[in-house]
């Protein structure tokens, strides 16, 4: 793996949706524990955050590689 | 490591571990992730067929198995989504999808197989290719050509945002969307196959090819790692399977929706 310049920049980038996907599986995680039957609610909404928080984090690996 | 393994002449992977022409070569080359898509379609093929088959009231255990991956396709994505009404017209591109995206998925970790073959950007472009014409076509189809491009805006927006917001919107659902479904999951199987690369051959390399005792017994360190990493990459290989389709969902049914 070449041009280890990128793959630091790509481990700073990724700090972001890092605590991002922290978040949304911590909130996730309370809303089940207050609430244990809203799981099969909650589940779907908290993977579609976190797919959507990933995307960024996944932008910047493939940038990693291009640039 | 990885600074002490490069000045003893060892090669990292990198993208180019992930050609394996095994008939011919150049851009018509037969290549190994043609096969594993091929027998992925075979085994699917016939494992469904034989099930829906000889279906029983009591199931088998293997009826059980396929009708689990049934299930997490069908109930926990499409009904949740899509609503049971509506749902019909997408089950088999839900399911089918789920199916091969899984099943070319795990091929990265079963033995002697050992090549995700989503992790070659191809296979993942054409997979959002028919996601992105089925939910287009659906929406036009459901709302008219105005309709359509009148639902792209969120509903309470003021009028001076208007210019600001609709071209995001556009944005999203033409490019973003797309874009970013195609490349999670081409990346997330290319990172999670180099990782285990790195860790494999690193230890292969530093047990075989150091010639120094310590940096030999460093090397079990390495291999316990890949085994650790190959149980989180099955993790990671089911969850992208799942991501696929709950987005392909999500997207149908936000193209057929009345309001956003």
């Amino acid at each position: 793996m070449d041009g280890s310049l990128n793959v630091i920049g790509y481990g700073l980038a990724a700090i972001g949706p890092a605590i991002g996907v922290g978040l949304i599986f911590a909130a996730y995680i309370n809303g089940v524990a207050r609430q244990p039957e809203a799981r099969g609610l909650l589940q779907p909404i908290a993977i579609l955050g976190f797919a959507l928080a990933e995307a960024l984090a996944i932008l910047g690996f493939v940038l990693a590689f291009i640039l | 490591m990885p600074y002490v393994l490069a000045s003893a002449g060892f090669t990292p992977p990198g993208p180019s571990s992930f050609w394996h022409p095994l008939i011919g070569d150049g851009a018509f080359a037969v290549t190994r992730s043609m096969f594993v898509v091929v027998a992925t379609v075979i085994i699917i093929g016939l494992v469904m067929t034989m099930t829906a088959k000889r279906l029983q009231l009591v199931p088998t255990k293997g009826q059980f198995a396929v009708e689990s991956l049934y299930n997490i396709a069908r109930n926990q994505i499409g009904v949740d989504f899509i609503g049971e009404a509506r749902l019909r017209p997408f089950l088999p591109l839900l399911v089918s999808l789920f199916l091969f995206i899984l099943l070319n998925n795990l091929a990265g970790i079963i033995p002697f197989v050992q090549f995700p073959s989503m992790s070659r950007f191809g296979y993942v472009v054409v997979l959002t290719l028919i996601v992105y014409v089925v939910y287009h076509y659906v929406g036009l189809k459901k709302k008219g050509f105005g309709g359509y491009f009148r639902g792209f805006l969120p509903p309470g927006v003021p009028i001076w945002l208007v210019p600001v917001v609709y071209p995001l919107e556009l944005l999203t659902y033409f490019v973003t969307r797309p874009l970013t479904l195609s490349l999670r999951l081409f990346a997330n199987m290319f990172a999670g196959h180099t990782l285990l690369l790195v860790f494999a051959l690193g230890g292969e390399y530093l047990l075989l090819h150091s010639g120094n005792i310590f940096l030999q017994a460093t090397s079990v360190a390495s291999f316990a790692m890949f085994i650790a990493m190959t149980f989180f990459e099955l993790l990671i290989q089911f969850l992208q399977a799942y991501i696929f389709v709950l987005l392909t969902a999500y997207y149908i049914a936000d193209a057929m929706a009345e309001e956003h």
